[in-house]
């Protein structure tokens, strides 16, 4: 398994200008949000990229897309009609291949040297199968995350076995049906905004599709990918920054600088102001 | 061969583990007995299983309850140590169990320390099982992140877009609703559903459960779902509750008035919103604002109101209404947070069992509980519910044999054709008899026995289950005629095997007259629930139903003006109409012009909104008035209202006429107003009051030993020869206390208790004043020559014990029976808050389970409130005139003999009368026993005074030496708690009286009874040295459909026992066995009191018409 290929969702009306929002990275390089994660996929290998936009946002988030802007493509997404939609609109830039998927609102900063989505990848293809990214995640927030519910696999790496996924459950649902042996009470392994999907995904998202009413999520199109073949959650060594959440962009932001090259700087500036309020 | 006690509760074969304690210890002495305590004991405290620890103890407590004491080797008279007793209310079971094996080592063992020890077993065994129930309820999955949750942050629930109100602001908040029908139970499940039974034996454990529309016949238009709950966003940060039915409203503004349940009558909506996850139960005095988590759910500056209707379903219907109310309070806030998907229809199974799950959660927050098949109306149509085993990977595996949650199986029309729904539906008639009771104590008793198998029970139990087969087959084949004979033999078979006291005289009644009007085509009778008395089943051929209903009515009113006197009744009885729902529990989303709560919301909100000007309205008063005027143009149901609205807005006269009753009721009965004004002052200033009622600190209370009692069972034949002689001569007579109406035994309800059907004795209900004339009948009749009878009276007691009387004894009532009406009355009074504090916290009270102990905190704190807002030692009249007198105490009712004539009378015609055995009403074992009247004869005493061996539950004093000289004292009186710990025996209250002796100690002569001016002034004056005691009483205030509130009021008493604080005269004391000694105090007692023999003894005391 190669994957080549990644496919970046930043359709949502509400949110389109997140994707533009300016962040300094962690070589102190100032960069839209949408550079910082062309640059995490193409970092851990991707060579093409398509972008699901809403129609009108192409030649801006051309222009937020760096130097990586010529191995883009933009596809809009012409009717808004959810999250797995916007997905599906991409089917024949993917074709046949597994891609990565990331979602344009999220900003990841691995704990170590090796970046998020190459570890991701890496383990999709030491396991050759599709595996989405995880984080132990307290219950207060389940309702803003897809969650999965499932059991270790075993071995070294904390990797589980899918057997539910739920969009955004009640904690109610989650203690019922994604309770995962091992984790911390109260916790639950939601989705990190990164996954390594096979093309299957776009059969079951049509299927679904059809069915659906004006919305199609992504989250019953992976719980049924868990139902036909073997399905992963890998809980990587990093951290998600929702930059579309309340004061998500000054989280990333601070996650960011406190990684790389102006962590001391930032450190002093911030005890500074907390002496003088 | 089973050897060992313990054998029993360890064996896997069912047969081994089924056999009963009874038949284990029968034949074995004492001390046998004794050892296999010892050994369970040990058991039980190694023991890591709870049910085995659990039927350890119900073991230990039989044992001490039921068969040290029937050995007559075994020690009658002990102490208890008060330090083990005071643990024992701190619901420290352990450490009192320790203390009372620590006291049985010195003073060896005896029955009173057994007394202790089978009360202690008994406790800890039910919070065993309580604490287990509650752990599971935490841990059941779906329940446990809510006890995590401890910041307003953390919440994860947020409200359901499509409830936020969409365009202008004077568009309505879209309102969410809930109708859920209520649960009937097919087969009277023999309690089986009970959680702790549920949970040890899921085999048994199975009902025929059918969700069922109702409504009153005759005053609704038809049969639906009668329980809503209404849920919608408010533009305030507050939480807004109100229950139609029972008129309240409240504004909660913080977390902790939500997690006050006793303040007000929303407690079951507060604990809705605190299980469904709204507010956790995990945030509870965390500090947090509510505006602040509202705001999380809600967005800032909002907050939600919910309202709840039954459509005034009267209280104690059996139809599971507030367990079903909970349901759908906790399903509409679910759905509003996005906990069960759908906004409208039905539920799925699995958000069935979330909700079903939460109302155990929320009657565990409220303190009470049924059982798991009262929220039965969540499902549809009819379904069998069943016990399921724990397998691994439940919470409840290793713990308990079976989980706390049932296993639902909807019963479709391919296993219950439509036929046969419809059959059962053209045949039953469902009614409401009227009474309420507390059913708390039956399943307290269904536990027990199922714990130790007892032999009788146990068969019928299995019998019960196997009856529901026979029922489902039945129904299966529309054979509702088999059906109704099935029913019937379940409640006279099976259900009155387990627990006799699920029927009454008055159910009895009412089967009895229905089968005589309608002879075949009844087909049978139905227990739903509980107990009898409330709702019921009555089963007709079809084409008399109609009829059914009608006489039914009739039957039902005629039985309860009857028996109104004798049996508490909450309300008149009603008839119901019904329909099965084939729905369950359904929600809807109301919006625009259709977003309406029930019309009586408005019917209690808009009078409130019409007083006020138009410009103070908040915009949501604004909107409902917008909205009502609307509906009331478009919908009749709404338009019906309006007339009813007005009246609302004028004060009632109701309360001027009650006013007036009252007054002429003290008239009639001679209160001495001028006496009341100065115990009210007293009271005030704290001259008199609580703490006031006891002997100073420095009196010496020493106990009284054997040595100067007489024991009847050291009687010599002389003796009771001399009391043979007395009764051929026709010496004595009989006077049984009947001025009291029961607070303990009704809770404050205000039945006569004399007339009370307590027990069946002799095949069929009797009451107290049946049992004492029974026994006196046959005193007669075995020397030849009726004895007198007296049962004195009160202002509330006279006329219906006069009419009992006149229809039962006839003529005999002036010959052999007579009647002597009271002659002193006090008014009540609202208490002083002192005397509450004094009452709640300086006496010993029994400390609750954590919730209830909560409940009952801010119950308390509401009732200071009342005393302080109706003044402390004003008069007592929100209340039934009858409800605001009281009798004052026993003392008078001897003096009253003087003063009313009688006992002038009783002379008159049998000169030869010396002597008087006096006793209460609840004492049945007080007879006219030859060698007891033979000893007092003999004793040469003005009274004889009966003692028995205290037990730990007997309180109220005892006998002691005081001050050196041997006396009966008041529990009230003694200066420290302690002090009645000390003392061995307890008073009977039962007392022979040497009538000239008597008549000597007023200064009179047996002349002198027919000059009323100088019997009363005798008597004056010897009152006045007697003390007088202020006491709190419980009094039941109904109000409603068949709501009850339960107010404590002061009153004064003076008491008989008191005499034998003269020293003028002698007195003489007899210690005397518990069966003549004991009395009947609490309907929690009957059970014990049959089982341990106490029935059979006053069956064979009595000649039985």
């Amino acid at each position: 398994m190669k994957v080549r290929k990644a496919l970046i969702t930043a359709a949502n009306p509400r949110q389109r200008e997140l994707p533009l929002q300016m962040l300094i990275d962690q070589q102190g390089e100032s960069k839209s949000a949408l550079q910082i994660v062309l640059e995490e996929a193409a970092g851990a290998g991707v060579e093409e990229f398509a972008i699901v936009v809403c129609p009108g946002d192409e030649a801006a988030y051309g222009a937020a897309s760096g130097p990586l802007r010529d191995r883009v493509r933009f596809v809009p997404q012409q009717d808004p009609r959810g999250y797995g939609h916007a997905v599906l609109c991409c089917r024949d830039f993917i074709g046949g291949e597994t891609f990565l998927h990331l979602v344009g609102d999220h900003l990841h900063v691995a704990t170590g040297v090796v970046s998020c989505a190459r570890q991701l990848i890496g383990v999709a293809e030491s396991e050759n199968t599709p595996v989405s990214a995880v984080q132990p995640t307290h219950e207060g927030l389940l309702t803003a995350y897809g969650a999965v519910g499932g059991r270790l696999v075993g071995g070294e790496r904390p990797l589980y076995q899918i057997e539910t996924v739920i969009e955004k459950p009640t904690p109610t649902v989650a203690e019922q049906q994604l309770l995962v042996p091992g984790l911390r009470a109260g916790y639950y392994l939601c989705f990190f905004g990164m996954h390594v999907l096979p093309p299957e995904i776009f059969e079951l998202l049509e299927e679904q599709g059809k069915a659906a009413g004006r919305s199609l999520g992504l989250s019953p199109a992976l719980h049924a990918l868990a139902t036909r073949r073997r399905y992963l959650a890998f809980s990587i060594a990093g951290r998600r920054y929702d930059i579309g959440a309340t004061y998500g962009l000054l989280y990333a932001q601070l996650a960011l600088t406190l990684a790389g090259r102006d962590r001391d700087r930032i450190l002093t500036q911030l005890v500074e102001l907390l002496a003088i309020r | 061969m089973i050897l060992r006690v313990t054998d029993i509760i360890e064996s896997a074969a069912p047969e081994a583990r089924d056999t009963s304690i009874e038949s284990w210890c029968a034949g074995r002495p004492a001390s046998e007995l004794l050892a296999a305590c010892a050994e369970l004991e040990a058991y039980r405290r190694d023991q890591a299983n709870l049910y085995r620890r659990v039927r350890a103890l119900f073991f230990l407590s039989a044992i001490h309850r039921y068969h040290l004491p029937t050995r007559s080797e075994f020690r009658r008279t002990g102490r208890v140590p008060y330090d083990g007793f005071s643990r024992m209310l701190e619901r420290r079971f352990e450490e009192a169990i320790s203390g009372f094996l620590r006291a049985q080592d010195e003073q060896g063992a005896n029955e009173t320390l057994s007394s202790a020890l089978a009360a202690a077993y008994h406790e800890l065994g039910f919070q065993t099982l309580a604490d287990q129930v509650r752990h599971t309820v935490r841990a059941t999955r779906g329940n446990a992140w809510m006890f995590r949750l401890g910041h307003p942050l953390d919440q994860p629930l947020r409200v359901r877009p499509e409830l936020l109100r969409a365009g202008a602001s004077d568009t309505p908040h879209p309102i969410l609703r809930e109708c859920t029908p209520v649960r009937m139970d097919l087969t009277h499940c023999g309690w089986s559903d009970i959680f702790f039974l549920g949970m040890d034996f899921p085999e048994g454990a199975r009902v025929l459960n059918v969700s069922i529309d109702l409504s009153v016949h005759g005053r609704d238009s038809g049969p639906r779902p009668p329980v809503e709950a209404y849920f919608r966003v408010i533009d305030e940060p507050v939480i807004r509750l109100a229950s139609v039915d029972l008129e309240a409203t409240a504004e909660v503004r913080g977390l902790d008035e939500l997690f006050d349940f006793g303040r007000d009558y929303l407690g079951l909506l507060k604990a809705s919103i605190i299980a469904a996850g709204l507010v956790p139960p995990g945030i509870e005095r965390s500090g947090a604002s509510l505006a602040e988590l509202l705001a999380i759910i809600f967005g800032p500056g909002r907050g939600f109101e919910l309202v709840s209707s039954v459509n005034r379903i009267p209280k104690g219907s059996r139809l599971a209404v507030s367990t079903t109310l909970l349901g759908a309070l906790i399903g509409v806030c679910m759905r509003a947070t996005g906990q069960i998907h759908s906004l409208g229809g039905p539920m799925e199974e699995p958000e069935r069992r979330m909700v079903a799950a939460r109302a155990i959660l929320g009657e565990w927050l409220g303190g009470s509980g049924g059982g798991w098949q009262d929220s039965g109306g969540l499902w549809p149509g009819i379904k069998l519910i069943e016990g399921v085993a724990a397998q691994p990977g439940a919470v409840e595996f290793g713990v308990s044999r079976g989980c706390l949650l049932p296993r639902h199986t909807l019963l479709g029309t391919d296993r219950i054709g439509t036929a046969a729904r419809l059959r059962l539906q053209e045949s039953l008639v469902l009614v409401h008899g009227g009474m309420a009771q507390n059913v708390g104590p039956i399943l307290e008793m269904v536990t027990e026995k199922y714990l130790l198998r007892s032999g009788v029970e146990w068969a019928a139990r299995r019998k019960a289950v196997a009856t529901l087969d026979e029922i489902l087959g039945e129904l299966a084949a529309g054979d509702v005629r088999r059906l109704g004979r099935s029913l019937t033999s379940n409640f006279f078979g099976p259900l009155q095997t387990i627990i006799p006291w699920v029927s009454n005289l008055y159910t009895e009644r009412l089967i009895e007259r229905t089968r005589c009007a309608f002879g075949d085509d009844f087909w049978g009778f139905w227990m739903l629930g509980g107990m009898s008395g409330g709702g019921m089943g009555f089963v007709f051929a079809p084409e008399r139903k109609r009829e059914g209903q009608a006489r039914l009515q009739e039957i039902m009113g005629t039985a309860k003006r009857e028996l109104e006197n004798a049996l508490p009744f909450a309300m008149d009885p009603v008839v119901y109409d019904f329909a099965i729902n084939e729905h369950g529990s359904v929600g809807a989303l109301l919006t625009g012009a259709d977003a309406l709560l029930p019309a009586s919301f408005y019917q209690q909100s808009v009078p409130r909104c019409l007083r006020q000007e138009a410009r103070s309205l908040t915009p949501r008063d604004r909107g409902d008035l917008q909205q009502f005027t609307q509906a009331a143009r478009r919908h009749p149901e709404y338009g019906a209202v309006l007339p009813t609205l007005l009246e609302r807005m004028l004060p009632s006269s109701g309360a001027s006429q009650d006013a007036g009753r009252l007054s002429s009721l003290l008239d009639e009965n001679g209160f001495d107003r001028v006496q009341h004004e100065q115990i009210r002052a007293d009271l005030r200033h704290g001259r008199i009051g609580l703490a006031m009622n006891r002997l100073p600190p420095s009196t010496r209370i020493d106990d009284v030993a054997a040595g100067a009692l007489f024991d009847p069972g050291s009687a010599s034949a002389a003796l009771r020869e001399r009391g043979e002689a007395a009764l051929r001569a026709g010496e004595v007579a009989v006077v049984t206390y009947s001025a009291g109406v029961g607070s303990r035994w009704t809770q404050g309800a205000g039945v006569v208790k004399g007339l009370h059907p307590f027990a069946k004795l002799a095949g069929r209900h009797r009451s107290f004043i049946e049992a004492h004339l029974a026994k006196t009948r046959k005193a007669g009749h075995a020397a030849g020559l009726a004895v007198p009878h007296v049962f004195t009276t009160s202002y509330l007691t006279h006329a219906p014990i006069e009419r009992f009387l006149r229809e039962t004894a006839g003529a005999e009532l002036g010959r052999t029976v007579w009647l002597s009406p009271g002659r002193s009355i006090g008014q009540r009074l609202v208490p002083t808050v002192r005397d509450l504090h004094f009452a709640w916290q300086e006496t010993a009270q029994q400390k609750l389970d954590e919730q209830k102990e909560k409940m009952r905190g801010s119950v308390r704190a509401a009732l200071a409130e009342w005393a302080r807002q109706a003044g402390e030692g004003s008069d007592y009249t929100d209340n039934l005139p009858s409800q605001c007198l009281h009798p004052v105490g026993h003392w008078f009712e001897i003096p009253n003999l003087l003063k009313n004539g009688v006992l002038a009378r009783l002379l008159a015609a049998r000169p030869q009368l010396r002597t008087l055995l006096v006793h209460n009403i609840d004492t049945l074992g007080a007879t006219a026993d030859p060698a007891m009247l033979g000893w007092f004869c003999e004793s040469g005493a003005t009274f004889g005074w009966e003692v028995m061996a205290k037990r730990v539950e007997d309180h109220g004093g005892g006998l002691a030496r005081i001050d050196g000289r041997i006396r009966l004292v008041e529990g009230l009186a003694l200066p420290r708690e302690e002090d009645e710990f000390a003392l061995t025996y307890y008073n009977t209250n039962s007392c022979w009286v040497d009538i000239d002796r008597l008549l000597g100690l007023f200064e009179l002569g047996r002349a002198d009874l027919a000059d009323a001016a100088k019997t009363a002034a005798a008597v004056r004056v010897l009152a006045a040295r007697m003390p007088t005691y202020v006491t709190l009483k419980d009094v039941k205030k109904r109000w409603g459909h068949g709501q009850e509130d339960v107010y404590p009021v002061a009153q004064f008493e003076k008491l008989w026992g008191d005499m034998t604080t003269l020293a003028e005269c002698t007195h003489a004391f007899a210690v005397v066995p518990r069966a003549r000694g004991q009395q009947l105090k609490d309907p929690a007692q009957l059970d014990v009191w049959q089982r341990d023999g106490s029935a059979a003894y006053i069956e064979s005391l009595g000649e039985w018409t």
